[in-house]
Formats: C-alpha cells, sequence, structure tokens
C-alpha cells in the first residue's frame, strides 16, 4: 500500500471498503433529512404563523437567529449534557440550525404575497384556511422550498461534525483518516462523498423548487 | 318607505379606525336593486370604506347595514361576501391559477360541480368576448385590460346580485377604460345587476351611474341622479367636483335635439333624375341630399362622390342612395347627438319623428349654435368665470357661426 499515491490509496479504500462508505453514506443522509424534516413540521407552521401576527415575528426570528450564531461544535457538546452521545443529539443540533433558514423563509414568502391577492380572495368568501391553502402557501411554496435547501445543506455539514458524539456518518470516516498515520485517503473517502452528497441535495432541491414555483408566476 | 325594500341599507353608520380616525360618519344611505351607484369623493373621502363595509371587510364601529333587510352582523361574514361580488383596483387575478380557475373560485367555494363549473366559465368568457381557449392561459398571458375582464365577470360567476367596484378602472389606459366602462354598464343593464362603483373621476361616474353619492370627510354630501347634480349641485364642494365645464354642458343636457335642429333639409325622393339631384344640391349648397319617399320617410342618402361616379351607370336617385344612414329621434337629447356627431366625426345628422319621418337635421354649424348660446347665453355669471375663453374665441367663432348658420346645412364644400 505504501507504494501507491494517495488516489490510489483512495480506490482501493472504497473497493475494499465501499458498503462501509455506502452505509455510512446512507446514516449520513439520514440523520441530515431527519433533522431538517423535523424541522419544517415545526419551522413552517412557526412561519405561517408569524406572518399572520406580526408582532411575534421579531421576537421568533430574534431567537432562530441567536442559535444560529452559536458555532456548532458548541452547541453539539451543549446538547450532549442533555441527550448524550449519540445519534439524537446531532439530530437535534440539525434541527435547531434548520429552524432559521426554514421559519424565515416560510415568514418572507409569506410577507412576498401580494396583499391585493389576500383582499380579493378574502373579499370573494374565502375562510383564512382557503386563502392560506388556495393562495399564500401556493405563492410562497418555492421560497419555503429554498429554505428547507439552505437547511438541508447547511445540515451535512453539520451531521459531519456530529462523529465526534458518536453518531457515525462520514464524519466518522474522516475522523478514522485523521488519527491514522498517512491517512489522506481515508479522510477523502468520507470528505468527498459528503461533498457529492450536499452538491447532490442543493441540485435536486433547486429543481423541484424551480418545479414547484407557480406556472403563471415563471411566465411573466 | 318605497314599497320594494332596498338592496343595500346604510343606518346612520360611522366607521372609526384605531387611533380616533374617524373615516365615515352618519352614513345614511339605500341601494336599491338594479342601481347603478357611484360612490365619489376625493382620496379620505370614506368612499372605500363605505364600500368595504358592505361585505364586512370592514366592521362598522356603530350604526346598522341591512342586505335585502338581514342585517349584515347577523350573516356570517364568509357566506356574505360569496353572495357579493368584488372587484378591486389591482384586478387581484390569481397568478398561479388559470383562468378557468380564476373565474370558478367562488363557484368553486360554493361547490358546484366540475361541469357546471366549466359550463359557466364559458358563458362567462363569451360574455366578454374573449376567446374560450383563454381559460387555460394564466393571468400574465393577458393584457391589464383582458384581465380586468376577466377581474369582473370573476365576479359575476356565481350569480351574484350585487358587485362592489373599488376603483377597478383606475390602473388602465383611457382606450381600454372606456370599453372596460362599456362592458360594465352593459353587463348591469342586461343583467340586472345591482353595482356599488367606487371611482374619484366624475367622467367616469357620470357616464355609468344611475345614482351618484357624494361623499367628503366621511359624510354625504349629495345623493343624486347625475342630471340633478348637473342641474341641481348641493353645494360649492360638489360643484367643484363636477367641474364647472360640465356644468356648462349639463344645460345643454336638457336641450332636445328637436330645439336646435334645422328643419326644412335638402331632401329627395327616389324617383328624382340624377339631374334633378345636381340641381337641388347647387340650389341649396350642399354636398348631400337626404332621400325620403313621398310619405317623407328616411330612406337614405346620395352624396356628390356617388353621384359623379355613377353618373353613367345610373338613372334616378334611387339607384345610388345609400340606406345605411345614422339618425336621431328629435325627442333624443343633445348631449348624445352632439357626442355622436364629434366622435365619429358626422357632418350631419338627420332627425326623424317617432314616425321615421323625416322633420330636420343637426349639423356641425347647428352644435355650434346651441354651444354658443350655453356660454353666451342667459346668464352672466358664466361670462365672468369663462372669461379666458371669451377672450380667445369669439373673434374666430362668432363669423364661423354666422356663416354656416345662414347658408345652413353641411360645412358647405364647393360644388
Amino acid at each position: 500500500m505504501a507504494n501507491m499515491d494517495t488516489w490510489q490509496q483512495f480506490w482501493y479504500y472504497l473497493a475494499n471498503n465501499g458498503s462501509y462508505v455506502l452505509s455510512q453514506f446512507a446514516r449520513h443522509f439520514l440523520i441530515s433529512i431527519y433533522g431538517v424534516l423535523i424541522a419544517a413540521v415545526i419551522g413552517i407552521p412557526v412561519g405561517l404563523a408569524i406572518a399572520r401576527h406580526r408582532t411575534l415575528s421579531n421576537t421568533v426570528i430574534g431567537i432562530a437567529n441567536v442559535i444560529q450564531t452559536i458555532p456548532s461544535l458548541a452547541m453539539l457538546s451543549i446538547i450532549m449534557l442533555g441527550l448524550g452521545l449519540g445519534v439524537n443529539t446531532v439530530i437535534a443540533t440539525v434541527f435547531l440550525y434548520s429552524l432559521l433558514p426554514i421559519i424565515k423563509n416560510t415568514y418572507t414568502g409569506m410577507q412576498n404575497v401580494d396583499k391585493n391577492l389576500m383582499d380579493a380572495a378574502k373579499g370573494m368568501g374565502m375562510t383564512r384556511w382557503q386563502s392560506l391553502y388556495m393562495v399564500e402557501i401556493p405563492l410562497s411554496v418555492s421560497v419555503i422550498m429554498a429554505g428547507i435547501r439552505n437547511a438541508l445543506v447547511v445540515a451535512i455539514g453539520i451531521t459531519a461534525i456530529g462523529a465526534f458524539v458518536g453518531a457515525g456518518g462520514l464524519g466518522d470516516i474522516i475522523i478514522r483518516g485523521t488519527n491514522a498515520t498517512n491517512g489522506g485517503a481515508i479522510i477523502l473517502a468520507g470528505a468527498l462523498p459528503t461533498a457529492l452528497m450536499a452538491i447532490i441535495s442543493d441540485l435536486v432541491l433547486g429543481f423541484l423548487e424551480r418545479r414547484l414555483e407557480p406556472k403563471g408566476k415563471a411566465a411573466s | 318607505m318605497p314599497e320594494e325594500q332596498p338592496m343595500v341599507q346604510f343606518k346612520d353608520v360611522e366607521k372609526v379606525y384605531q387611533g380616533g380616525n374617524v373615516a365615515v360618519e352618519h352614513i345614511n344611505l339605500e341601494i336599491h336593486k338594479g342601481e347603478f351607484v357611484c360612490l365619489i369623493g376625493t382620496s379620505g373621502s370614506g368612499k372605500t370604506t363605505t364600500m368595504r363595509m358592505i361585505n364586512r371587510m370592514l366592521e362598522p364601529s356603530d350604526g346598522q347595514i341591512l342586505f335585502n333587510g338581514k342585517d349584515i352582523h347577523k350573516i356570517d361574514a364568509v357566506k356574505l361576501r360569496r353572495q357579493i361580488g368584488y372587484v378591486i383596483q389591482n384586478i387581484g387575478l390569481m397568478p398561479h391559477m388559470t383562468i378557468y380557475e380564476n373565474i370558478t373560485i367562488v363557484p368553486k367555494l360554493l361547490k358546484w360541480p366540475e361541469e357546471k363549473r366549466r359550463k359557466k366559465a364559458k358563458e362567462m368568457v363569451d360574455l366578454v368576448e374573449l376567446p374560450e381557449d383563454y381559460l387555460d392561459r394564466y393571468p400574465s398571458e393577458l393584457s391589464g385590460g383582458q384581465q380586468q375582464r376577466i377581474g369582473v365577470i370573476r365576479a359575476l360567476a356565481a350569480n351574484q346580485d350585487l358587485i362592489l367596484m373599488d376603483e377597478p378602472y383606475g390602473a388602465l389606459d383611457p382606450i381600454t377604460r372606456e370599453a372596460l366602462q362599456e362592458l360594465i354598464k352593459n353587463l348591469q343593464e342586461k343583467l340586472g345587476k345591482t353595482v356599488v362603483f367606487v371611482t374619484h373621476d366624475m367622467d367616469e361616474a357620470l357616464k355609468l351611474a344611475t345614482q351618484i353619492v357624494v361623499m367628503d370627510h366621511g359624510h354625504i354630501i349629495q345623493n343624486a341622479t347625475p342630471t340633478e347634480l348637473l342641474t341641481h349641485p348641493a353645494n360649492k364642494f360638489v360643484e367643484n367636483l363636477v367641474g364647472q365645464d360640465r356644468l356648462v354642458q349639463a344645460r345643454a343636457d336638457v336641450t332636445t335635439v328637436e330645439q336646435i335642429m334645422l328643419k326644412n333639409p335638402a331632401a329627395i325622393t327616389p324617383g328624382k333624375s340624377l339631374a334633378e339631384a345636381i340641381s337641388l344640391m347647387r340650389k341649396r349648397r350642399v354636398d348631400t341630399l337626404l332621400v325620403t319617399d313621398d310619405e317623407n320617410h328616411l330612406k337614405g342618402f346620395i352624396d356628390l362622390e356617388s353621384l359623379e361616379t355613377r353618373y353613367q351607370s345610373a338613372t334616378s336617385v334611387g339607384d345610388i342612395t345609400k340606406s345605411s344612414i345614422f339618425y336621431v329621434n328629435k325627442n333624443a337629447l343633445l348631449r348624445d347627438t352632439a357626442d355622436r356627431i364629434l366622435k365619429r366625426g358626422f357632418k350631419y345628422v338627420p332627425v326623424v319623428d317617432n314616425d321615421q319621418k323625416l322633420v330636420g337635421i343637426v349639423t356641425r354649424a347647428s352644435l355650434v349654435d346651441a354651444v354658443y348660446d350655453t356660454i353666451w347665453g342667459e346668464n352672466e355669471d358664466y361670462q365672468a368665470s369663462d372669461s379666458a375663453k371669451e377672450s380667445a374665441t369669439p373673434t374666430d367663432q362668432e363669423p364661423a357661426t354666422d356663416s354656416a348658420a345662414a347658408d345652413d346645412r353641411e360645412a358647405p364644400k364647393e360644388v
């Protein structure tokens, strides 16, 4: 092995530990997705709520902003004190970091819906719910999607650090590499799939975002 | 009390916004079925507030509003709004919905079956003369005028009897605007709808309304028909709002065509020869002759051009008579006739009585006379206010009037 250069070592590592890398890849991805999904389930309704009650918006977005400023490693450690080592700590961290982009984009998306349209919707006799799901959400869904996309890319990065608290994932391979002598190839075997995952997620969600853009709006 | 119950009735309604801003006060207003009511006033006069209280977009602070005799406060707001068409200035079409979906929003809310909605949407686009394939387009693919057409029919699609319109044409160019004004007026008359129309444009109000409510600082200053408003403005404010020009014009309004028409128009019967026609033209110094039958019924006209070009082939006046002729009844109001002559560029309009018999003719020259009379007529105070006009026009207008009136008929073309 010593007579191979880093790239050869890298392919050699992948060839021999392919299934291990793949399982960590899946684990990594799922941790990120779970965190973002939980954040979406909570963040979107919160965003919708603060768009209706403007007075709350500053407080809520302020809190989310504060969370965002805490360094991820510090956040992991703090949450670890509560939840202990393991996957849950990482999911909780991803969740917290995803809240801001999701809440903020939901709020912005809702704010950007033309007030005249909401007036027309109300004046035609839509209930608040009907106005929400027939007018406001369809018109802001692409902005909300952009928030989820941001959150997911950030989440993939955070999950990599999550290996420090024993959650596994591609971060595990990277740490393994940093501990080994001449571990460059192993680091690459962890880092490259992480980067790939982030890029592909971004592309896929970006595509989805454009698909969700209201048709009539795109034509204008 | 009128025997018919008003569709909408305001009873001493007041609206105070947060912070003590009084938007409207002591509003008492009755809107009857089939009326076209224009609420007019400057911005901040409370006209939009008044309108928006009808479908409970705003709740009155005090007083009562009845819709078909029922206190609207006791009707569920959502149900109420679905019975009332609503058109806003910015059109408010949903950009993510097709035209079809836009038109059928309220029917959908009312849970009409798909088939009925589709049928209604087709009927509606036909009504405003848009092609049916527009139904599958998105609002952004339509021009502003077309969008507002859709905005209007969206407010009619669920068979609403009352339509509220908040300066719907404010953002449109004058030509589109005029077309849409005619559209809503026709629809309103054809379908027997009641319309409450907010505007700040007096021309628009006078053109459309059957009842004009002038508002200022949250009060109703005058509630009258357009004619009343023009002839008896309640106070200085209304006078200013209507504008001096229109008040002057308004006096011409009550004049009928008969009063200003020239009697004894140059006419000929179809049986006469072309030579006779030419000599008559020459004698009367005109280039057009009206054609009537022996009982003096208006049949059409002949003009010099066709006389010239078909002199060889035709023998009698009947051969070259053009029957497509525009005429007015002698009892028609001068205002309308003047409009037509000026807008369509007619040089003259024949006047008939109720039996279609030719009794006279209105020419541009006789219009000049009428205008002359209203401006320099009996009333001295208009001279003062129109002094600018006075100094500018009489020198070049007077001789024109005289000569035109002297040898009447068309603007004399050389024969």
